[in-house]
């Protein structure tokens, strides 16, 4: 009951997933998935990368900033997934999970997505209209998620 | 420096908003220092986000209230927090011996009981960040001579 987690950023690219969790309880805050009939496919994957992601803030002490990657690996004998992980200092957890097909994905380039989502969140926090622990149905929001999703595609 | 002035006297307006627009019954049972409170808490929220962005990951709680009194106070009210006390078990003091927003009311024990009003949105600011960051607490200050004030924080254990 302690922690809960905004899944804030579900992205799927070509089945990919951001999802911000908040702190405390652990629910969504926001998702989006390409393609977005896939949605509920991927919230057992997230909701169990959650556990990696608690996991890893604990064992964490002197170690480095806010961000974490987490590779699951194969999930499904299906289909490959990566999930990655990004906690911010307010507890809030995003997560992505991107399809392994998608090779042309680099490091740097989920960080700097992951640094995206996180200022376009503090945009967010700073909404007057917004009340934190809501769901977030800011356009600006929205838009900047498509157009990173796109960039993904 | 002007943008200094401009925090203190829009809070001092919203002060005396709030009371203005309060009925007779309100003032008397506290409610104008309980909404004060609460938009300090909604600031402080959304502060600490914007201020946490760049920073590294906090080890304990301690870490955190030594952000608030270093970091945050600074950012806020261009000084560090003078004091800060601690029992060890969830009790933290934090002393500012020269509040920013009493210093312009007076020196001494003038206009003392008026003091609360001053210090309610800054209590929530409190309350708000470390809410965010992951700590229930309760927040409350006192005043015995202006402009120094200190403010008590409990933290709640889950």
């Amino acid at each position: 009951m302690r922690k809960k987690n905004k899944n804030k950023n579900n992205k799927n690219l070509n089945a990919s997933w951001l999802k911000p969790y908040s702190l405390l309880q652990n629910y969504p805050l926001y998702i989006r998935s390409i393609p977005a009939e896939q949605e509920l496919k991927f919230h057992y994957t997230v909701h169990t990368s959650l556990d990696v992601v608690d996991e890893k803030v604990s064992a964490m002490g002197k170690a480095l900033v806010d961000q974490r990657e987490l590779y699951l690996g194969l999930l499904y004998p299906t289909e490959d997934y990566k999930v990655y992980g990004y906690v911010t200092n307010s507890k809030v957890k995003f997560v992505m999970v991107v399809d392994s097909s998608n090779t042309a994905l680099r490091d740097n380039e989920i960080r700097s997505m992951f640094r995206k989502l996180h200022n376009s969140y503090t945009d967010v926090m700073c909404n007057p209209f917004y009340n934190p622990g809501d769901r977030i149905h800011s356009r600006a929001f929205d838009n900047m998620v498509t157009s990173m999703m796109v960039q993904v595609c | 420096m002007a943008d200094e002035a401009l925090f203190l006297l829009l809070h001092n307006e919203m002060v005396t908003g709030v009371y203005k627009s309060a009925d007779q019954g309100e003032v008397e049972n506290g409610r104008c220092i309980t909404k004060l409170e609460n938009m300090g808490f909604r600031v402080g929220q959304g502060l600490i986000e914007r201020f946490t962005k760049d920073t590294a990951r906090f080890k304990d709680e301690l870490d955190i209230m030594k952000f608030i009194c270093k970091d945050f106070w600074t950012t806020i009210f261009k000084k560090q927090i003078d004091n800060l006390r601690t029992n060890h078990q969830g009790i933290y003091v934090l002393q500012d011996n020269k509040f920013r927003l009493l210093t312009q009311m007076s020196a001494g024990k003038q206009y003392l009981d008026h003091a609360p009003k001053y210090l309610a949105f800054t209590c929530g600011l409190i309350r708000g960040g470390l809410s965010n960051l992951g700590i229930k607490s309760i927040v409350t200050a006192e005043v015995s001579a202006m402009p120094a004030c200190k403010f008590q924080v409990m933290i709640q254990k889950i």
